[in-house]
């Protein structure tokens, strides 16, 4: 099939969707599959690696290559894959448990080897699968059935994790927002390197709402602040709100009371400090608190794993000429009985 | 005046001295002059878990035995004919291993009251008569080694660090060997340093001057030429054989190899080997954990590379559900575990046999891989070459259980020409192939196998994943019967293996008998031994090796029933011998060591001569 004729319909499978209805997991699928189609990729070069969990069903409804692997795991075997075979296009679907718990290891250290993936986050900041146990992400606080007297966790930031563990790519974005969450995958696709795109996803089951803060019209005003590279930091219904900077401090400060769009603090992808002080704008949505920032964060080319890898392949061949069977069965040193 | 060389067959001989007395680089560097020379031999280092274990310590000796001669060698040697100890912890481990009037030569400086109470001798073993049954030879080599090289602008610390050259030189002298081989390796590591490379070959010839000038009552023996079989030689050590088996199967399989690992004791040498030879293509990939070598080869063989890895027991232990994937999966994967003293930590630097019921049963579910195993250091070649052309042929994990006493031990090898190594033909999907039909991933041929589909080929998207499937076309199926009907197939296509391997055969004497010795791994040298010499003293006794664990060869079982009793030597509590009972319904007899030590041949024979009794 040629490439240019693919659409969103081509990347569907004939398995039913298992999702509980109403679930954010169907929106991210949605935008996912339209995506890939516009990207013009050919589906055989497509793998879609994931977990376990809700999400991690995920790779079952893309006609693509795909894996549904083991808890935790999906990024490791997308290194070894890439490792392998770097011109493919490779997906991770993951969520908070997945891999920010019993997982949490492999994804720091893929980010920090940067190898050129896309790994969707979806954080549900719940345990939908085992029927709603608290994750490492959930609120302190927060009434689960593991819980029933409240979390005593202190909750993980993954944008924070991410960018400790030198990611080189990183957004935010919600299955509330799909136009946002395509753009924001579009531009993960993009970047050579690992890109960690965390997906607020509603669970209407067992965590329903817990980022409409985010999203509904009356609140996500005063919420919500999207970043777009080169632009000041302006937020609120009518983006009567701007973020300064005083110093490494930011500060909200009302637009028209003397402040000027140019005092704002300009969103920079390639400022990793200034990333970390987004990452850190994580405060629990409450009446004069910092809104919680969307899109990209952070994007910087830094080189990648594999190509690395390969560029060591090509060395080691030029220094020490193409392996000879032969000559490494006999070693260096033999001797003839005779 | 010049001594007559006593001729001997075979000579075993301990080096033992401190972790920094550099016991290991002589002893191997001894084993290469002898093999060079022509003999047959194997090697067996021994040392401390700890890299720089207590100093003058018996915790802390470093031993390297190795047996060589004009005859066949199987095993480093039961009982010691010369015995070097560099200290009074050397002496007081290794002595109770020395035969009466065997030769014992002694460092003497490393016998001061300091070194005495370290080694913990209430009085001096020199001077106590504790040594009064041995020829002891006492030379004072750090002494002579400060005075060879007194005019060297070279620190006391670095001069006394080539006193083992000193040793070296001496038992050249002793054996009659040429120097050539061990000047040469000397010109190799010290190139770049001229002053220690000066000081190592000065040393070196001091030793064997020593020898030839002063102890002219000093028996030196004459160890002639083996009649191996015809052929061109190396050395090689069992890690090497597996890291080089690996590559000559993906090469001959036009593979990419991957090998995904965590550092282990004893397994990786095998990574270190590896990464050496990137210009294979082979790509060597140190994980983060033990977890993440094995799912990262879980990747790479779905990206259709020969996906490797290597651990130890422990590590092998958490790899279990990932290799239930890989079951699951049906896709080629080789597993090689380094065994070593278990369980936990255990004992790493120390042998044993201990995780056979692991390799079969150590995973959640009916989940059962192919398991082989090596029997010497040069047999991790072809084993490890066949382990990955069952994977690749059939499309399934395969577990190769090496263990440090053959990861670490070294012996000849008549090498082969790769010509000569078996195809390995992968059970790649092709895309012109299903032009007409679907590509079913779970769709077999009459070995049950399935056909691998690589990302990058058209018409042939999958999706896979631990779930149960549904077979032939792979769709997540919860259908009880369904289950029922998988596990079984995994299992017959495991089964169906035993069709294409070798049929087992008895590798010393007669095929029908009183006694057969069954065993596996690495007891297979002292074994060897042990049953030469009972078949010499009339015994009627027959050894029969297993290289495949799952399956057994499929005549196995009338192997074992022409025989009255079978004995099972291992180097734990008995896990073959569950086998066996378990699978023909045999009355065995054990013989289990737990030591961390591998069998001598003396321990097999007086167990078939007890048997006897
Ligand atoms: S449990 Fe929650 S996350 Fe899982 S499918 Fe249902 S709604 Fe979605």
């Amino acid at each position: 099939m040629s490439e240019s004729t693919l659409t969103a319909k081509d990347f569907a499978t004939d398995q039913d969707v298992r999702w509980c209805p109403g679930c954010g997991d169907y929106s991210i699928l949605k935008q996912v599959q339209s995506v890939v189609a516009e990207l013009g990729r050919k589906r055989e070069d497509i793998i879609f690696i994931s977990g376990i969990g809700c999400s991690s069903r995920f790779p079952y409804y893309m006609n693509t290559y795909g894996m549904h692997s083991i808890h935790g795991r999906a990024t490791a075997i997308a290194s070894g894959l890439k490792a392998t075979r770097p011109e493919l296009d490779v997906w991770i679907i993951t969520g908070d448990g997945d891999s920010l718990s019993i997982g949490g290891n492999h994804l720091i250290h893929l980010l920090r080897r940067n190898f050129n993936v896309n790994i969707l986050l979806f954080n549900n900041e719940i345990y939908g699968l085992t029927k709603g146990q608290y994750s490492p992400t959930s609120q302190q606080g927060k009434v689960t059935k593991s819980s029933p007297f409240g979390v005593l966790d202190h909750a993980f930031n993954p944008s924070a994790v991410a960018l400790g563990a030198d990611c080189s790519f990183y957004a935010r974005t919600m299955d509330r927002d799909p136009r946002h969450l395509k753009e924001v995958l579009k531009r993960g696709n993009e970047h050579a390197g690992a890109s960690l795109i965390e997906i607020y996803q509603n669970c209407n089951v067992f965590n329903d709402g817990a980022f409409f803060t985010f999203t509904d019209k009356e609140t996500k005003g005063g919420s919500t602040l999207f970043v777009e590279q080169g632009q000041p930091m302006t937020f609120g219904e009518n983006k009567e709100f701007g973020i300064k900077l005083d110093g490494f401090k930011p500060v909200v400060v009302k637009m028209n009371e003397g402040h000027s769009l140019n005092d704002l603090w300009i969103h920079d992808e390639q400022d990793y400090m200034k990333a970390t002080l987004l990452s850190r704008m994580f405060d629990v949505p409450s009446e004069g608190s910092m809104p919680r920032p969307f899109g990209v964060f952070f994007s910087n080319d830094r080189g990648t794993y594999e190509k690395a890898l390969e560029a060591q392949v090509v060395e080691a061949t030029e220094a020490l000429g193409i392996g000879n069977l032969d000559k490494l069965i006999s070693g260096n040193h033999t001797w003839e009985i005779v | 005046m010049k001594t007559t060389p006593q001729e001997t067959k075979e000579i075993t001989i301990l080096f033992a001295g401190d972790s920094g007395d550099g016991m290991q680089l002589t002893g191997n560097q001894f084993a290469n002059t002898n093999a060079f020379f022509g003999n047959d031999l194997a090697t067996f280092p021994n040392f401390p878990a700890e890299i720089r274990a207590p100093i003058g310590t018996v915790a802390g000796v470093s031993g390297f035995q190795m047996k060589f001669g004009s005859t066949e060698i199987y095993t480093p040697g039961d009982q010691c004919n010369v015995l070097v100890a560099m200290n009074a912890a050397g002496l007081k481990s290794s002595l109770h291993n020395v035969e009466p009037q065997g030769t014992i030569i002694i460092n003497t400086s490393g016998f001061d009251k300091k070194n005495l109470n370290l080694a913990k001798y209430n009085s001096n073993p020199l001077e106590d008569g504790t040594l009064a049954n041995f020829r002891v030879q006492l030379i004072d080599i750090s002494k002579l080694t400060q005075e060879t090289l007194k005019d060297s602008d070279l620190g006391r610390k670095e001069t006394e660090r080539s006193k083992n050259m000193f040793v070296l030189g001496y038992l050249y002298w002793m054996f009659n060997r040429n120097m050539e081989g061990t000047e040469r390796f000397l010109k190799l590591k010290f190139g770049r340093k001229p002053d220690i490379l000066d000081a190592n070959l000065k040393v070196l010839k001091a030793g064997y001057h020593y020898g030839d000038t002063t102890e002219t009552f000093t028996s030196r023996y004459e160890v002639k030429k083996a009649s191996l079989p015809k052929g061109t030689y190396r050395s090689i050590m069992g890690n090497q054989a597996t890291a080089i088996g690996l590559i000559a199967a993906a090469q001959k399989a036009g593979l990419q190899l991957f090998y995904g690992s965590y550092p282990i004791t004893p397994a990786s040498d095998i990574l270190h080997e590896l990464a050496k030879h990137k210009n294979f293509g082979v790509k060597t990939f140190q994980a983060e954990d033990e977890i993440a070598a094995v799912t990262a080869c879980i990747g790479a063989a779905f990206g259709g590379a020969l996906a490797t890895t290597g651990s130890s027991g422990p590590g092998i232990a958490i790899k279990g559900e990932a290799l239930g994937l890989a079951v699951m999966l049906e896709i080629p994967l080789v597993v090689v575990n380094v065994q070593r003293g278990g369980p936990s930590t255990g004992l790493p630097t120390k042998t044993e046999q201990s995780d056979l019921m692991q390799a079969l049963f150590g995973r959640n579910g009916e989940a059962q891989t192919v398991v082989v195993a090596p029997k010497t250091p040069k047999d991790a070649f072809e084993t490890a070459f066949e382990a990955c052309r069952l994977a690749i042929e059939h499309m399934v994990p395969v577990m190769m259980l090496s263990d440090g006493y053959i990861a670490n031990g070294s012996e000849p090898w008549a090498f082969p020409n790769s010509k000569d190594l078996k195809p390995i033909v992968p059970q790649i999907a092709r895309a012109k192939d299903y032009e007409t039909e679907p590509y079913l991933p779970y769709k077999r041929d009459d070995n049950l196998v399935r056909k691998w589909a690589v990302p990058g080929t058209p018409g042939l998207e999958h999706r896979l994943g631990g779930l149960e499937k549904q077979d032939i076309t792979g769709d997540v199926s919860y259908d009880p019967d369904n289950h029922q009907h998988m596990v079984k197939t995994r299992a017959a296509k495991i089964d169906r293996i035993a069709l294409s391997i070798p049929l087992q055969t008895i590798d010393q004497g007669a095929e029908k008998g009183k006694l057969l010795i069954l065993a596996w791994g690495s007891p297979y040298g002292a074994i060897k031994t042990a049953v030469k010499r009972l078949l010499e003293q009339g015994y009627d006794v027959s050894h029969a090796h297993l290289r495949y664990l799952n399956p057994f060869p499929r005549n196995l079982g009338d192997v074992v029933k022409n025989f009255d009793m079978v004995l099972i030597p291992e180097i734990n509590d008995g896990q073959l011998d569950i086998l066996i009972r378990n699978k023909f319904l045999i009355p065995t007899i054990r013989l289990c060591k737990i030591k961390g030590m591998p069998f001598t041949a003396n321990e097999i024979i007086e167990k078939v001569k007890e048997i006897y009794e």
